[in-house]
C-alpha cells in the first residue's frame, strides 16, 4: 500500500509520514455508510481541525480543514477536485495519479493555494490547467522526443507492467494548518 | 558543438524520468530503501550536469522522493537553480518542489527573494502565479516583508487569474508580517468588490480568515458584507461571509438583529445543504450574543432546532453529524428547545458511526435532569460495556462524568448510587481516566458531607479488592482509584466500620508494586487508620489489641521505607519511628491515642483550584520592590576599594534595626494573624467563616439512608447502581404519595425543608427531592477574590499579531518597503504640506502618491491617532448612553479633539452604527435605552403614514441630529431640542428647498413619505428625497478621503441609502446625474456621460442598503446642485411597474472642508504669511453657550480649533483642493463676529454664509 501525500507541513519528514499513516489508518477503517468526518486528533493540530474525506473505489482523499471552512462546503470541493482530474486525465484511474503525481500537484495547485482554497469553479481550473499544459507542449516539455522514445521502448521491455495490481489507496492530503 | 547537444539528449535517453522512477519503485517492493537510495545516487549525478532540463528531471524526481518521506534537503539548491529557469516547464517543476521542500530554516529561501520578484513581473502571467502559488507555501518573514510591496501591487493585476493568487497569498503575507496588514488592507477590501467573482472569492476568504481571528477590528466592513450577502450567488463566499457574521454578531447584538430576517429568509430559499447550515449556525450565534431571551426570537430558535431535526433525521450520516454539531450550540443558551428532542439524540447514540455517537454524547449533557439522569447513565453505563475500542470508551466515561457532576452535581438527587457508578467504572478495562474518577471520588466525599460514611465503605472495599485493580499491567491507568480510595479511608476513619481490616489492607505487600505517589499515600493514611484504631483499642480493657496493632505497622512498614520513592521512604521511616516510639509507651501503660489523634486532627476545606490565583494582592504590598536591597554593584571586584568603606554603613544601622524590630515584632505579629485569619490556605484551628455548611439542623439530623437493608455493601464485581435507579423509583413513588399527603396539610413546611437545597431543578423536577438532604459544601475562595477571567490565550498565535485597528488612518511609518533610492524628505508641518490632507490612502493611488505620503509629520500622525482613539471612545461611551438627557459637559478641553472627527475611524464606526440603526428591526423600540442610533431609526415616521407637508421629517430629523450630535460631544439641554428643530427645519430649508416644493407633490400623493436623515458622520447636510410608491430613499452626502491630487479635480463621494418602504420588491435601480460642468458622476469606463449608473442590490420589502456614489468635482468655490433620477422596478407578485424618482444632489461649500488639525505655531505662521485674504461677519442673537457655538461650527462646518482664549477661538479647516480657511472667532453678550481668512475669497464668502445660515436658524 502506497499513500502518496502532498504536504506542505512544516514538520519534519517522518512527522509527515507518521500523520499520512495514522490518518490512513483512521480513514481506511471506517465504513462507506459513516459520515466523512474525522475529529481533530492531537496530530492534525488539535481540536479545531476536522478531517474531511471522501472515498472513490480505492482512493481516499483527505483534506485538514479548520473551523474556519464549512464542513459540506468541503466536501463539494473534492467533488470538484476529483471531477477537475477526470477532465484532465480523461478518465483518471488510480495509475494516472501515481504516475502523474506533478500533474496531480499542478492541478490542486489551482483549487488550493498555500492551504486557502482558490477556486471553486470547475471549468476555470480546468482552462487554467489547460493553458498551462499548453504552455509545456510549446516548450517541448520536461521530456522531449528522444526521451519519449526510449521510454516507450523502456515499457516493452518490461513485461511485468502491472496492469491490475493493487495499488492501494492514494490519500492526499492538503496543504493543511493554518487557514484551510 | 552541435556534437554536445547530440550527446546531452543520448545521455538523457537513459535518464529515469518520474514515471520510470514510481515505476521502479513499484517494482521493488522488497528491497525499496535500496532502490531508492540507488535512485538518489544517479539524482545526484544529474544534477551535477549543466543542462537544465536534466537538473528539472532530477528535481521532479525528488519531489516524489520527499513526498515518500525522504530528505531532500540537501537539494535545495538545484531546487532554487531549476525556479530560476526561464522556461515554464522547468520554473513550474522548480517551485513545485521549493514548495514541498521548503520549509522556514531553509538557508537559500534568502537566494530567492529577487528570482520571485522578477517572476511576480513576469509578463507572462503563469511565471507569475507559479511564484504565487509556490510562495505562500514557503514564505518567510523576510520573504514577505521584501515582496509584500510587490504581491501588494499584483493585487490590481489587469489578469484575474493573478489578483486572486495575489489576494489570498497577501494572508500569508500578514501573518509573517503584520506590519503589512495595514497598508495592504485598503487594497484588500477594494477587492471585495472585484468584478471577477474569483477575486471577490479570494479577498472574501482572506477577510474572513483575518476576521475570525480579530473579530472587533472588522466590524466595519459588516455593511460591505451585509450588501455582499444580499446581492452575491455565490454559495461558496455567501457561506463565508455567513461564517464571518457568525464571529461578528457577539461583538454587536445590533448587527445580530439586522441579520436574522435575510438569513432566515435564506434558511427557508436555499436548496444548498451547506448554505443551509451555516445559516442556520450563525442564526444561532446571532441568538446567543441575544440571549436576552427576547420572545419574538423563539420563533427563529424553533426554525434553526426544526431544520437541524431535518438533518439529523436525514440518512445521510453527514447531515446527521452536522445536525448534531449545530445543535449542541444551542444548548448552551436554549436547552429547553433542544431537550424535546431527546428522543431523536439518545437514538443517535446508538449508531454505528463513532463520530455521530461522540456528538449525540456531547448533546446528552445538556439533556439530564434530576429525573432522567439515572436513566441517562444507566444507558451510558450499557454503551460502555458494549463499546469496543478504548477511545470511545474513554469518552463515554469522560462524559458520564461531566453530566453527573456538572454545575455542582446539580441533578444529583442520590450520591449512593453515584459514588456506585464511580466504583463500577473502576472496573473499566486500561482506561486512562483513573485520575478522573479518582478525583471524583475525592470531590464528593469530601463536599457531600452525608455520603462520607457509605463513600468510606466502598473505598474500603475497593481497598480490600484492590488486586482485582492492580492485578493486570495495562489497568494500570485506573490504580490511581486507590489514591482517593487510601486517602478517603484515612481521612474519614471514623466512619469504618472495621478500620483494623482495612489498615491491614493498606499495609499488604502487594501495595509495594503501586506507583510512588499512591504508595505514599497509603503509607500516610495508614498512619492516620492507625491512630484511630488506637483510639477505638485503648478504649477496652485488653490493651494487647492496642500493642498489636502497633506491631503490625512496625512490621509492615520497613516495606515501604525501603522503597525507591522519596516521598514514600521519608513518610515511613517518620511514621515507623513513630510507631516505635508510640509502641514503647505502650509498653509503660500509657495512654497515647489522645495524642496520635491530635497529629491528623482538623479537618481540611475544599479550596477552589483557582483560589490561590485569585487572592489579591493586600495594599501596601509592593510584589517588585525588594525586601533587601541587592548587593550594590560597588561590591564587585574591580570597585574593591569603595567597598571598604560601604561596608561601615551597615554596621550602623544594624543595632537600630533591632530597636525598631522590638516594637515592631508585636505589630506585625498582630498583622500575620489577621492576615492569617483572612487566609484559606492557612488551616485553622477553627473552621473559616465563609464555610457554606448551613447545617442549621445538624449532620446528626440528616437521615443516613440504612445501607444494609436495600444494598449488599460488599460484593465487588457486581454493579449496583441499577439496584439504586429501582430504589430511587420505589422512593420517589412514595414521596410523592406522601407529598400529597403532606402538601393538604402544609405547603410551607414543604418549602422551608426544600431551602437547603443548593439550586432548585426545572419546574418540572421540584418533585424530586434528593435521597438524603446534601449539603453540597462550595469550594472556599478568598475574600475578596478578584472576579478575573483567565484569558489563556497562547502566545504563539501568530494571529495575535494580526489584531490591528484597521481603521486608524495610516502612519508613514507603516508603509510598505518599497524599493526605492529615494530618502524620505524631512518631515512638515501640515500648514506647509498642502497636498497631504487625508490620512487614508486612496486606493487608487500610484506609488507617487503613497511616497508623497511618506512625507507627512509623523508627530503630527501619532498625535492625531490618540486624539481619534479617544474620540472614537468617547464616541461608544455616549453611545451607550443613548437618548438620555445630557448635560452640558465642559468641553474648552476637548473642544480640539473632539473638533477632528472627518477620519476613517470615526467615519466608518459611525457609518457602522446608522447602518445599524437602520435596521428594520421590530424589537428596537425595546432597547433604546442602550442603543442610541437605534433610536434614530426611522420607525415612527415610517409607520406614520401620511405625511402632512414637510413635518414628518423634522422630528426624526431631530433625533438624527441628537444622535449625531451626542456623538461629538455636542451636548444639548432638552429644552435645545425645539430651538434645534427650528434650525434644522430651516436649514433643511435653505439646502433643500426644491426638495420641499418635491415633497409637497409628493404628499399630494398620499403614499409617500419623506425622510431626510442625516448620516452619522457626515456634517454635511442632507439631501431630502420624495419617493414615488412608498418607497424611501435616504441619502447622504459624504466628502471623503481626498487624496492630495489637485490634478485631477477632488472627489467627492456621496452615500446613498436606500430603503424600500413598500411591500414590493424592488429591482434594477439605477442612479443617474446631469451632469454639470463642473460636477461629475464618475462611471464606468464604457459607458457614456448620460448613462445611469446600476445600484448594485435589491431591496426586498423593508430592507435599506447604502451605495456610494463618487463625482468628480473641478471647482469646489462654490456650492452646486445637481439634478439626479433613480429609476427602478417595482416587483409585486403579480405585475412590476417601472417608477422613477427625481432628487437634487446638494454640494455645499462647507462639504468640501476637511477638518484638519492645525497647530497654533503653523496657524501663526500662516497668517503671517500675508497670502490670505480676509472676510468678516457677524451674527446677531446667538444664544447659546460659547463651547456650544464652537462645536457647532466645527461639527457643521468641518472646523478645529486650534486655540481657545476665553471668549475668543482660532479654528482652521482646509478645502479637499488645500485651500486653508482660518477663523477667529469672538462672543461678546449675544454677538459673534467671526474674522476669516482664506486663499481664495470666493470659497470663504460661501463658507461664511454657510454658517451664517446655521445660526441664523438657532
Amino acid at each position: 500500500v502506497q499513500n502518496t501525500v502532498q504536504h506542505v507541513l512544516l514538520q519534519a519528514e517522518d512527522m509527515q509520514q507518521q500523520i499520512i499513516r495514522e490518518t490512513f489508518h483512521l480513514v481506511s477503517k471506517r465504513d462507506d455508510n459513516v459520515c466523512n468526518f474525522l475529529e481533530g486528533g492531537s496530530l492534525i493540530g488539535g481540536s479545531d481541525y476536522k478531517l474531511i474525506y471522501r472515498h472513490y473505489a480505492t482512493l481516499y482523499f483527505v483534506f485538514c480543514v479548520d473551523s474556519s471552512e464549512s464542513e459540506l462546503g468541503i466536501l463539494d470541493l473534492i467533488q470538484v477536485f476529483v471531477e477537475t482530474l477526470d477532465k484532465c486525465f480523461e478518465n483518471v484511474c488510480e495509475l494516472d495519479l501515481i504516475f502523474h503525481m506533478d500533474k496531480v500537484h499542478y492541478i490542486l495547485q489551482e483549487v488550493v493555494m498555500g492551504g486557502m482554497v482558490l477556486e471553486t469553479n470547475m471549468n476555470e481550473i480546468t482552462t487554467q490547467v489547460d493553458v498551462q499544459n499548453r504552455m509545456e507542449k510549446s516548450e517541448g516539455g520536461l521530456s522531449a522526443a528522444p526521451a519519449r522514445a526510449v521510454s516507450a521502448v523502456k515499457n516493452m521491455n518490461l513485461p511485468e507492467i502491472p496492469r491490475n495490481i493493487n495499488i492501494g489507496d492514494i490519500n492526499i492530503k492538503v496543504p493543511s494548518l493554518s487557514p484551510f | 558543438m552541435a556534437l554536445k547537444i547530440v550527446k546531452g539528449s543520448i545521455d538523457r535517453m537513459f535518464d529515469k524520468n518520474l514515471q520510470d522512477l514510481v515505476r521502479g519503485i513499484r517494482n521493488h517492493k522488497e528491497d525499496e530503501a535500496k532502490y531508492i537510495s540507488t535512485c538518489i545516487d544517479e539524482i545526484k549525478q544529474e544534477l551535477k550536469q549543466d543542462n537544465i532540463a536534466v537538473k528539472a528531471n532530477a528535481v521532479c524526481k525528488l519531489t516524489y522522493l520527499q513526498m515518500l518521506g525522504y530528505d531532500v534537503s540537501w537539494a535545495a539548491f538545484n531546487i532554487v537553480e531549476v525556479m530560476s529557469s526561464s522556461k515554464f516547464t522547468y520554473k513550474r517543476i522548480g517551485y513545485l518542489a521549493a514548495s514541498q521542500c521548503f520549509h522556514e530554516s531553509t538557508d537559500v529561501i534568502m537566494l530567492t527573494t529577487n528570482q520571485i520578484r522578477k517572476d511576480l513581473s513576469s509578463p507572462n502571467q503563469y511565471d507569475t502565479g507559479v511564484a504565487l502559488t509556490g510562495l505562500s507555501c514557503f514564505v518567510t518573514p523576510d520573504l514577505a516583508r521584501d515582496l509584500a510591496n510587490d504581491i501588494m501591487t499584483l493585487m490590481s493585476h489587469t489578469k484575474p487569474y493573478i489578483r486572486k493568487k495575489a489576494v489570498l497569498i497577501m494572508y500569508k503575507v500578514f501573518l509573517k508580517y503584520p506590519e503589512s496588514l495595514r497598508p495592504a488592507f485598503p487594497r484588500l477590501k477594494e477587492k471585495l468588490e472585484d468584478p471577477d467573482p474569483g477575486v471577490q472569492s479570494a479577498a472574501v476568504n482572506v477577510i474572513c480568515e483575518l476576521a475570525r481571528r480579530n473579530p472587533k477590528n472588522y466590524l466595519s466592513l459588516a455593511p460591505l458584507f451585509f450588501k455582499l450577502m444580499t446581492s452575491s450567488t455565490n454559495n461558496w463566499v455567501l457561506i463565508k461571509i455567513i461564517k464571518l457574521f457568525g464571529a461578528l454578531t457577539p461583538l454587536e447584538p445590533r448587527l445580530g438583529k439586522k441579520l436574522i430576517e435575510p438569513l432566515t429568509n435564506l434558511i427557508h430559499s436555499t436548496s444548498a445543504m451547506s448554505l443551509l447550515y451555516e445559516c442556520v449556525n450563525t442564526v444561532i450565534a446571532v441568538l446567543i450574543s441575544l440571549s436576552s431571551g427576547m420572545p419574538n426570537h423563539s420563533a427563529s430558535i424553533q426554525l434553526c432546532v426544526q431544520k437541524l431535526r431535518i438533518l439529523i433525521e436525514d440518512s445521510d450520516q453527514n447531515l446527521k453529524y452536522l445536525g448534531l454539531l449545530a445543535m449542541s450550540k444551542i444548548l448552551k443558551t436554549h436547552p429547553k428547545s433542544v431537550q424535546s428532542h431527546k428522543d431523536l439524540i439518545l437514538q443517535c447514540l446508538d449508531d454505528k458511526d463513532e463520530s455521530i455517537r461522540l456528538r449525540a454524547l456531547d448533546l446528552l449533557y445538556g439533556m439530564v435532569s434530576k429525573k432522567n439522569l439515572m436513566e441517562i447513565v444507566k444507558k451510558l453505563m450499557l454503551h460502555v460495556d458494549k463499546a469496543e475500542g478504548t477511545t470511545y470508551r474513554d469518552e463515554l466515561l469522560t462524559k458520564i462524568i461531566d453530566i453527573c457532576s456538572q454545575s455542582n452535581y446539580q441533578y444529583i438527587t442520590n450520591f449512593e448510587w453515584y459514588i456506585s457508578i464511580l466504583v463500577e467504572l473502576t472496573r473499566l478495562e486500561g482506561t486512562r481516566h483513573g485520575h478522573l474518577i479518582a478525583s471524583q471520588m475525592l470531590d464528593v466525599a469530601i463536599r457531600v458531607k452525608a455520603i462520607r460514611g457509605f463513600a468510606v465503605a466502598q473505598m474500603a472495599t475497593l481497598l480490600d479488592n484492590a488486586h482485582l485493580l492492580t492485578g493486570n499491567m495495562q489497568r494500570m491507568g485506573i490504580c490511581e482509584v486507590l489514591y482517593a480510595a487510601a486517602w478517603i479511608c484515612g481521612e474519614f476513619s471514623e466512619h469504618l466500620e472495621n478500620p483494623m481490616q482495612t489498615l491491614e489492607a493498606m499495609l499488604r505487600p502487594k501495595v509495594a508494586t503501586l506507583p510512588g505517589h499512591i504508595q505514599a499515600v497509603y503509607v500516610q493514611n495508614a498512619a492516620k487508620l492507625f491512630a484511630t484504631v488506637l483510639k477505638s483499642q485503648e478504649g477496652n480493657t485488653d490493651s494487647t489489641a492496642a500493642q498489636e496493632t502497633s506491631q503490625l505497622m512496625i512490621d509492615r512498614l520497613p516495606l515501604f521505607v525501603q522503597s525507591a520513592n522519596l516521598e514514600v521512604q521519608e513518610r515511613a521511616s517518620c511514621i515507623l519511628q513513630l510507631v516505635k516510639y508510640i509502641q514503647k509507651l505502650q509498653q509503660k501503660d500509657v495512654e497515647v491515642a489522645e495524642e496520635v489523634s491530635a497529629l491528623f486532627a482538623g479537618e481540611l476545606n475544599p479550596v477552589a483550584p483557582k483560589a490561590q490565583k485569585k487572592v489579591p494582592v493586600p495594599e501596601g504590598l509592593d510584589l517588585d520592590s525588594w525586601i533587601n536591597e541587592p548587593p550594590s554593584e560597588s561590591e564587585s571586584e574591580d570597585e574593591q576599594p569603595k567597598a571598604i568603606f560601604a561596608k561601615e554603613e551597615p554596621k550602623h544601622s544594624r543595632p537600630r534595626r533591632e530597636e525598631v524590630d522590638e516594637k515592631e515584632l508585636a505589630k506585625r505579629r498582630e498583622a500575620r494573624k489577621q492576615e492569617q485569619a483572612n487566609n484559606p490556605f492557612y488551616i485553622k484551628a477553627s473552621p473559616s467563616s465563609q464555610k457554606v455548611y448551613q447545617e442549621a439542623p445538624g449532620v446528626e439530623h440528616i437521615p443516613v439512608v440504612q445501607i444494609d437493608l436495600s444494598v449488599p455493601l460488599k460484593v465487588p464485581g457486581l454493579p449496583m447502581s441499577d439496584q439504586y435507579v429501582k430504589l430511587e423509583e420505589e422512593r420517589r413513588q412514595k414521596e410523592r404519595a406522601e407529598k400529597k399527603k403532606k402538601e393538604k396539610k402544609k405547603r410551607k413546611e414543604k418549602r422551608s425543608g426544600r431551602g437547603k437545597k443548593h439550586d432548585s431543578g426545572p419546574e418540572s423536577e421540584e418533585d424530586i427531592t434528593p435521597a438524603h438532604q446534601v449539603d453540597i459544601v462550595t469550594e472556599e475562595m478568598p475574600e475578596n477574590a478578584l472576579p478575573s477571567d483567565d484569558d489563556d490565550k497562547d502566545p504563539n498565535d501568530p494571529h495575535k499579531a494580526l489584531d490591528i485597528d484597521l481603521d486608524k488612518p495610516l502612519a508613514d511609518s507603516e508603509k510598505l518597503p518599497v524599493r526605492s533610492h529615494r530618502a524620505a524628505e524631512a518631515p512638515k508641518s501640515p500648514t506647509e504640506d498642502g497636498d497631504a490632507t487625508s490620512q487614508e490612502p486612496k486606493k487608487k493611488s500610484s506609488k507617487e502618491k503613497r511616497e508623497k505620503k511618506k512625507d507627512k509629520d509623523r508627530d503630527r500622525k501619532s498625535k492625531e491617532e490618540k486624539k481619534k482613539k479617544k474620540h472614537k471612545h468617547e464616541e461608544k461611551g455616549e453611545d451607550l448612553l443613548g437618548g438620555e438627557a445630557e448635560e452640558p459637559v465642559v468641553q474648552s478641553e476637548e473642544t480640539n479633539e473632539v473638533a477632528a472627527p472627518p477620519t476613517s475611524t470615526s467615519a466608518e464606526v459611525s457609518d457602522l452604527d446608522f447602518w445599524l440603526s437602520n435596521a428594520p428591526v421590530p424589537s428596537n423600540t425595546q432597547e433604546t435605552a442602550t442603543v442610541a442610533a437605534a433610536e434614530a431609526a426611522p420607525m415612527p415616521e415610517a409607520t406614520s403614514g401620511i405625511a402632512p407637508d414637510s413635518e414628518p421629517d423634522e422630528p426624526k430629523d431631530t433625533e438624527m441630529e441628537e444622535t449625531k450630535s451626542s456623538k461629538h460631544k455636542k451636548k444639548k439641554q432638552k429644552k435645545e431640542k425645539e430651538e434645534k428643530e427650528k434650525k434644522k427645519k430651516k436649514k433643511h430649508h435653505h439646502h433643500h428647498h426644491h426638495s420641499d416644493g418635491g415633497g409637497e407633490e409628493a404628499v399630494q400623493n398620499g403614499t409617500v413619505e419623506e425622510e431626510e436623515p442625516l448620516p452619522p458622520m457626515s456634517n454635511y447636510c442632507l439631501l431630502a428625497e420624495n419617493s414615488y410608491v412608498k418607497m424611501m430613499m435616504e441619502d447622504a452626502d459624504e466628502v471623503y478621503d481626498i487624496q492630495g491630487n489637485l490634478q485631477d479635480g477632488s472627489q467627492v463621494v456621496v452615500s446613498v441609502i436606500f430603503e424600500n418602504k413598500c411591500d414590493s420588491f424592488l429591482k434594477s435601480m439605477e442612479f443617474n446625474v446631469l451632469d454639470s460642468l463642473n460636477s461629475k458622476l464618475q462611471r464606468p469606463e464604457g459607458s457614456g456621460p448620460h448613462d445611469g449608473l446600476t445600484v448594485p442590490f435589491q431591496l426586498p420589502p423593508g430592507v435599506s442598503n447604502e451605495a456610494r456614489f463618487v463625482f468628480t468635482v473641478q471647482s469646489i468655490i462654490m456650492p452646486q446642485k445637481l439634478k439626479g433620477t433613480l429609476t427602478f422596478i417595482v416587483k409585486n407578485e403579480d405585475s412590476s411597474t417601472h417608477e422613477k424618482l427625481d432628487f437634487k444632489l446638494h454640494f455645499t461649500c462647507t462639504s468640501y472642508l476637511i477638518t484638519t488639525p492645525c497647530y497654533s505655531d503653523a496657524f501663526a505662521k500662516l497668517l503671517e504669511s500675508g497670502d490670505l485674504k480676509c472676510s468678516s461677519v457677524r451674527l446677531e442673537g446667538v444664544n447659546m453657550p460659547f463651547h456650544h457655538l464652537l462645536a457647532r461650527i466645527c461639527f457643521h462646518h468641518h472646523f478645529s480649533v486650534v486655540e481657545r482664549i476665553d471668549s475668543c477661538a482660532s479654528m482652521y479647516s482646509r478645502s479637499i483642493q488645500g485651500h486653508h480657511v482660518c477663523l477667529l472667532v469672538k462672543v461678546s453678550a449675544q454677538t459673534v463676529s467671526i474674522d476669516a481668512k482664506c486663499d481664495e475669497p470666493t470659497l470663504l464668502g460661501n463658507v461664511l454664509d454657510e454658517i451664517k445660515q446655521t445660526f441664523s436658524q438657532c
